[in-house]
């Protein structure tokens, strides 16, 4: 299949602070030291990395909110760089922030989900339509009328997907969408980008910091300091509980249970992620011992 | 001994008009000195609205708060000396970051108390150190602190006050798995210290396993239980009725104990759980 | 606390006032005013009672709404009455005391007045109680578009009243969640001389500002990612758009008006 995002060696260092008179400008250290990554149409891809890891910068190299020093990034073969490509880029690759209050823009819902096709100056009758779609797909149509205060942190995330699908884009990139929220309000937006994905095929690109959402992803990629160090399935991933701890990171409880067997020499299954696995092997083992 | 204390506390929001609301529907329950609890609940079930009784931000709409056997609504000139004894961290706290430099933040509740200087210095100190927050951090603006550091020094501002009962409101929310590890390390070293009550709110039941003596648990406004941690956990299918988890580890190892399996109660944290499976193999193995 | 505040008090409703186009709803209560303040007779607040009483009921809002409305005004409707009562004089004098003179034209005057302001809000106050924030913004900016001939960025003024409308809530939420920490220092916040209160307030407002600059950072790159590029080439969701009974009502307020106007060069 072809690609959604095609990442070429991307470089990229946030701009220092002003230096005072007479002081040598400094240079910060890269955040992307070397970034290079495809990622498949209709994929769910987590991507795992500590706080400063460079996991949010490459996000926003996706969008075209920033370009690379050096490298490139295509969105569907379009080249970031090229600024006639920024509103198509935009269009394919929708986003989904971290805080929900900060990205909803109008005091209505539906005029919120309105807000990104307004912009591409869509005919009225094709934005109520698109609006109401969108709306529905991610379970939020009775609301259409509330103000956004009104609304819980899983609801308001919700919407702001919502915003996104008006769109119709390729691609959803969501830089940890629910970080902010309760574990009730998580699992309604997993849910709903799971869906998204199964259902119209839209590639998701999923940043995070919890490992149980990396878990249900079809690949999982961590950056460390600027770098992809691992990329592979979840359960290859999750595996390397050493190396996954040494880069400041979790595995789910019985992937770490089963790593510690193993080291005490038992020989238990590899790529363990789920309650449902463990048993299995817990109850083979225990019986195998018998 | 008992430190605080509610009876029969209840809660309504908007009383009199049609968005009434019981957030907090008689609660009577007793915290001791020298505790680290975990407080769970669903968002709404009233774990917030009741920790904002406890420090007197909110005042009952029936029934009382007793700090120390006293009552603290009783006098209102006391509540300023509730609210230093009663420490409340709220989510986020880093919002609440105005002074110039991490030090005067973190100096601003001490010196609302009215201590010394040399006093206010000494506890800065202290409370920048349980945090790990170093001497040269401290002369910086908090603004130019990264954001976990930002939360440290936040927190750092209240237990500077030296409260007998600390209240966390969730203070790993949007941290990495790093930072939350060590904020928690942090939490639980200093409620050893200071040999003070933490209560620390969180949606994570693997944090409040690993790291809690006690258990508070709200539901749908009422206390569902507050009872030793691992008292609770034995209530797992009741916790999954409330539509609360209980950790990966506890509801794996309660399958293997329902299926006959000969595992000791009370496994929720890896380690517990490794060391009782590698017992049992070894056992069988002999 | 400070979210009873109701801001913009959007009253939602399937009326016949709240299916109006909100441009027409902006141009009658315009007329309206005209038609209040066009003389000083009785007539003036006849037609004016007649026109509120009528738009009330048309509105289905309840009454209780209008009093919410009429209540922060108390003191001004008090002060009117005091003052109107003191120094307007003339020769049938009811009652005195000392250089303290009530007469029947202070009577009168502060009367007259009192009812001029209460027809005065509870007549506007419908057109935000059946229009909601973001309508009378579109119609704000849909009026001032001939504006745009002299340069007047008017697309950039309504997408920022409708943004800050969105934020006020948020705001205010934020502000109490600080208020409430900062308390949980010992920040004393309602006692205290002036000056301290003053200083007492540094603590709210720093916190405040910085989170709403951030808020307006995000904001912005949120809306850039939704291919915000200002006004041009914009289209909108809701279009507004004139049916037969703006008109009627339209004529209708004009009658009115025009009835006030007249009476009053009549009876003069």
């Amino acid at each position: 299949m072809a690609d959604m995002i095609e990442a070429k060696h991307l470089i990229f260092r946030y701009p220092a602070d002003e230096p005072e008179d007479g002081k040598e400008a400094p240079v910060n250290e890269p955040i992307l030291k070397d970034v290079s990554l495809s990622i498949e149409k209709g994929s769910f891809t987590a991507i795992l990395g500590h706080n400063g890891s460079g996991k949010s910068t490459f996000a926003k190299h996706i969008n075209a909110i920033l370009l690379p020093e050096e490298g490139t990034m295509l969105v569907d073969g379009l080249d970031t760089k090229d600024e006639q490509n920024l509103f198509d880029i935009r269009q394919k690759a929708g986003m989904v922030f971290q805080n929900p209050d900060n990205q909803i823009v109008a005091t209505i819902v539906e005029e919120d989900v309105a807000f990104a096709p307004e912009n591409l100056g869509v005919e009225p009758q094709e934005i109520r339509r698109r609006v109401d779609e969108a709306l529905k797909t991610v379970g939020m149509y009775e609301y259409r009328k509330h103000a956004p205060s009104q609304l819980s942190g899983g609801q308001k995330q919700r919407v702001a997907i919502a915003g996104v699908i008006a769109m119709q884009p390729d691609c959803i990139v969501l830089d940890e969408p629910t970080a902010m929220l309760d574990p009730q309000g998580r699992q309604e937006v997993l849910e709903t980008i799971h869906r998204l994905n199964h259902e119209q095929g839209i590639t998701i690109v999923l940043i995070t910091h919890y490992m149980e959402e990396a878990a249900e992803a079809d690949r999982v990629v961590v950056i460390d300091s600027g770098r992809v160090v691992l990329d592979d399935t979840p359960a290859k991933v999750f595996s390397q509980v050493d190396r996954m701890k040494s880069l400041g990171l979790d595995v789910p409880q019985v992937t770490e249970l089963m790593w510690e067997l193993r080291q005490a020499g038992y020989a238990v299954p590899d790529g363990i992620i789920t309650e449902g696995e463990c048993l299995t092997a817990l109850e083979q083992l225990l019986l195998r011992s018998e | 001994m008992a430190l605080l204390q509610t009876e029969g506390l209840t809660y309504t929001y908007s009383a009199g008009t049609p968005f009434e609301k019981t957030a907090v529907d008689h609660v009577t329950l007793t915290i001791e000195e020298n505790t680290m609890c975990g407080v769970i609940g669903h968002t709404g079930s009233g774990k917030s609205t009741l920790m904002q009784h406890f420090n007197g931000l909110l005042k009952p709409t029936e029934g009382k708060v007793l700090l120390d056997g006293q009552n603290i609504w009783a006098d209102k000139a006391r509540m300023r000396d509730v609210r230093f004894q009663v420490g409340l961290v709220f989510q986020y706290p880093e919002y609440q970051l105005f002074e110039e430099t991490v030090y005067k933040d973190i100096a601003f509740g001490p010196r609302n108390m009215g201590l010394s200087d040399d006093e206010i210095k000494h506890r800065v100190l202290a409370s920048a150190d349980a945090l790990g927050l170093s001497r040269d951090m401290l002369k910086r603006s908090p603004f130019a602190l990264s954001g976990g550091q930002k939360r440290r020094a936040a927190i750092a501002g209240v237990i500077a006050m030296r409260p007998r009962l600390l209240i966390l409101d969730e203070p790993c929310a949007g941290l990495d798995p790093k930072g939350r590890a060590l904020m928690l390390r942090q939490i639980r070293d200093y409620q050893r210290n200071s040999k003070s009550t933490v209560l620390l709110v969180s949606h994570s039941m693997e944090d409040v396993a690993e790291f809690t003596e006690k258990l508070l648990v709200m539901s749908k406004s009422k206390l569902f239980c507050f009872d030793d941690t691992p008292k609770v956990f034995r209530r797992a299918e009741e916790l999954s009725a409330l539509g609360l988890r209980v950790p990966q580890i506890a509801s794996v190892m309660g399958e293997l104990r329902k299926r006959g399996i000969d595992l000791p109660q009370d496994l929720y944290t890896v380690e517990a759980a490794r060391d009782a499976l590698l017992g049992l193999l070894r056992k069988e193995a002999v | 606390m400070l979210k009873d505040i109701t801001l913009g008090q959007y009253f939602p409703g399937n009326s016949v006032i709240h299916r109006m186009d909100p441009r027409f709803k902006i141009i009658c209560t315009v007329l309206f005013i005209v038609m209040l303040f066009a003389g000083n007779s009785l007539w003036t607040l006849v037609i004016g009672a007649v026109f509120v009483v009528m738009a009330q009921l048309l509105s289905r809002i309840p009454l209780k709404m209008s009093w919410k409305s009429l209540k922060p005004i108390l003191p001004i409707l008090v002060f009117t009455a005091v003052l109107n009562l003191l120094f307007i004089a003339d020769d049938n004098i009811l009652w005195q005391w000392k250089f303290i003179k009530i007469t029947m034209g202070g009577v009168h005057t502060s009367v007259f007045m009192i009812v001029r302001i209460v027809l005065l809000i509870t007549g506007s106050s419908l057109l935000t109680y059946t229009t909601s924030p973001i309508l009378l913004t579109d119609a704000i900016e849909s009026l001032m578009n001939p504006l745009k001939k002299i340069k007047f960025p008017v697309h950039e003024m309504a997408m920022m009243m409708s943004i800050a409308l969105r934020f006020i809530p948020t705001l205010i939420e934020e502000t109490d969640k600080i208020m409430s920490a900062q308390k949980a220092r010992g920040a004393s916040l309602d006692s205290g001389k002036m000056m301290e209160r003053i200083r007492a307030l540094i603590p709210i407002l720093i916190p405040l500002f910085v989170s709403a600059f951030r808020r307006a950072e995000e904001l912005a790159t949120a809306m850039e990612c939704r291919c915000y590029r200002g006004g041009e080439g914009r289209t909108r969701l809701r279009q507004l758009r004139a049916a037969p009974r703006d008109y009627i009502a339209f004529v209708i307020c004009m009658l009115f008006t025009a009835a006030s106007v007249t009476v009053n060069i009549l009876f003069k």
